[in-house]
């Protein structure tokens, strides 16, 4: 009985850890290459969850109202850069604070004035139903979906990091972007591209939570954080780390929250079990996080040398 | 006397007399209720000058602060509702608890720099909003109505919105003219040398890490203080007082006011909050028209609003 709840946590942490390198990918790219805090990479996130379920509703499929979103989101996204985050990169952390954080409310806000405060978003009918993994072990068949998703486009983003040509540039980008510019690479028009690949995979993460959790406004702002903290555990500019990170973050996130209960239940009073649970669980993530930084200062795998 | 200095004592003195004046006035006007908005803006103009000796006379980037606002509110707000209503006792477990955990972030938080710093001290205040959300016997996720107030004594009410408007100036005031002998003093120049160049001061013998760690400690205090002070204004208190967008709203405040000025703290809640109260009577929408103020000021007032005053001030003569 265990086993199976166990298999089910690993599988549903997975899920979450896959979602949420999708949301640090672009993070950690753009915290690296860029120097640059962007709080408002959770509004692409919220952005593209309701592009996707204005879309759905619209077109009456969910595959093309998703892929209507993450390209409507890319574009947003890159435009944004243009028009003002670009000016931003030479500014210190607190004027990128400020305007990121000023982004927030004009998105979040915006958001409300377009779509209204929330939007129904559910998963593909023929996805409704669970699947028999193993004998007494069934599993949303909504959820393997993301799952696989996460699988693919976590290789595809690491495939083209690690070894295409824009990959390369970027890598060199994130360890010396004064030497990379001086060698005749021109960053700021590839980190365009990249900033638009970063808002396209928020976007993929929106749509697809979007029936697990609510599209509604303000979705963007707890999972920034989490996404910060995949960034800082994995170090700043790496997707070996932010991806690493990201499942490690989703891990301890969705199993602290089933298993400590039980864990507690064996040795402390129901009631202190029930309480204690789900407040440690999450502040677990964070206390990795200290873990991590007092050992590692730069992370687990820093990108700058 | 040099006529600056001359004009910006008698512009002191012009905005102290307002400032006490200003209840009386707002009740001649027939606007009392404005009176509760003015307290409002002087408790977060204190949590905005304690994030600014942190952030901008100590250079350390904390985006937690909003954690230590809300500790002392729940310190406070706990006591209340357990039947505690000694005012000095609630100020003094206030100041205990969070100096205490301040220290204990701080001296964690202080062995990273830069973002790495930003981002554990954005970890530890996620860690006391969470709890704040778990405890469950003083409302957990929806926070804590009291029915009383802080006793404070001389049968004063801080119920009454006057009342609380002069204690919360009060309370301003000696922050302000505490910051202010801050500054030119042995500790305030060795801090600022710290902020400018932490290893040239090392060398000159300054102790770094433990003056960076007494700034953030005093900080996190006065930050409580400003927590005990609003849980007596809402009688309320609950767990958004530490989620992460109050510590960057306060961040705000403090660029937009001037980072390391002493008045930076004050202006930038004073503006932001009558921009949202002047924004939320005209249109409903009042969140996206502050967002573009805010981005505004940062593309056009690179040292914010006091820079602004500065500039124009400069220009003028």
């Amino acid at each position: 009985m265990l086993s199976v709840l166990l298999i089910e946590q690993v599988l549903n942490g997975l899920q979450f850890g896959l979602m949420l390198f999708l949301l640090a990918a672009g993070l950690t790219l753009v915290f690296g290459v860029m120097d640059m805090i962007n709080l408002a990479h959770g509004s692409l996130y919220m952005v593209g969850a309701f592009l996707a379920a204005w879309l759905v509703a619209l077109t009456g499929s969910f595959v093309l109202g998703v892929l209507g979103a993450i390209g409507l989101t890319a574009l947003f996204g890159m435009l944004l850069e243009v028009t003002l985050l670009r000016t931003l990169y030479a500014r210190d952390h607190l004027s990128q604070v400020l305007a990121t954080f000023a982004l927030i409310l004009i998105l979040n806000d915006g958001v409300k004035m377009v779509f209204g405060t929330d939007l129904a978003l559910s998963a593909p009918e023929a996805l409704a139903g669970p699947v028999e993994l193993m004998p007494g072990l069934s599993y949303p068949a909504y959820r393997l979906l993301i799952l696989g998703v996460g699988f693919v486009l976590a290789a595809l983003m690491y495939a083209l990091v690690a070894k295409t040509r824009l990959g390369a540039l970027v890598r060199a980008g994130a360890s010396n972007r004064v030497m990379t510019e001086a060698m005749g690479v021109p960053v700021r028009q590839l980190f365009t591209v990249v900033f638009g690949i970063g808002a396209g995979l928020c976007a993929v993460a929106g749509a697809l939570l979007g029936p697990l959790l609510a599209v509604q406004v303000g979705m963007g702002e707890n999972i920034l954080i989490l996404a910060f903290v995949v960034i800082v555990i994995g170090g700043i500019g790496s997707i070996r780390g932010a991806l690493i990170g990201a499942i490690l973050v989703g891990c301890i996130d969705t199993l602290g929250r089933t298993l400590l209960q039980h864990l507690f239940r064996e040795f402390l009073p129901p009631q202190w079990a029930s309480a204690a649970g789900p407040a440690i669980a999450s502040i677990a993530v964070y206390m990795f996080m200290a873990v991590v930084l007092a050992v590692k200062p730069q992370g687990l795998f820093p990108a700058r040398t | 006397m040099s006529t600056t200095g001359l004009l910006s004592r008698s512009a002191l003195l012009l905005g102290l007399i307002s400032a006490l004046a200003l209840p009386w006035l707002l009740q001649a006007l027939g606007a009392p209720f404005y009176i509760s908005l003015a307290g409002r803006i002087l408790v977060y103009a204190i949590a905005a000058t304690s994030l600014n000796l942190v952030l901008g006379y100590g250079g350390m980037v904390s985006f937690g602060h909003a954690a230590f606002v809300g500790l002392g509110a729940y310190v406070t707000g706990v006591m209340i509702s357990e039947g505690l209503l000694n005012g000095a006792a609630h100020l003094a477990a206030t100041l205990a608890v969070t100096g205490l955990v301040a220290l204990a972030i701080g001296a964690i938080s202080l062995r990273t720099r830069g973002v790495y710093f930003i981002m554990i001290t954005l970890a530890f205040a996620q860690m006391l909003f969470y709890l704040a959300n778990s405890i469950k016997g003083y409302g957990g996720d929806e926070g804590l109505n009291i029915k009383q107030r802080s006793a404070i004594g001389f049968g004063l009410d801080l119920k009454d919105a006057t009342t609380f408007y002069y204690l919360a100036l009060a309370v301003l005031g000696a922050s302000l003219v505490a910051l202010a002998r801050f500054v030119p003093s042995r500790l305030g120049r060795a801090v600022i040398a710290i902020r400018d160049d932490d290893q040239r001061a090392e060398a000159l013998g300054f102790p770094a890490l433990r003056l960076r760690l007494v700034v953030f400690v005093a900080a996190g205090m006065l930050g409580g203080v400003a927590g005990a002070l609003a849980v007596n204004q809402q009688g309320y208190v609950s767990p958004n007082l530490l989620h992460w967008t109050q510590s960057g709203t306060l961040m705000v405040m403090v660029i937009l006011g001037g980072v390391a000025t002493l008045w930076g703290g004050v202006i930038g809640a004073a503006a932001l909050l009558l921009l949202q109260e002047g924004l939320a009577a005209a249109t409903q929408h009042w969140e996206f028209w502050t967002g573009w103020v805010l981005l505004a000021v940062v593309l056009f007032a690179r040292n914010g609003l006091t820079g602004l005053a500065l500039q124009a001030w400069s220009r003028m003569r």
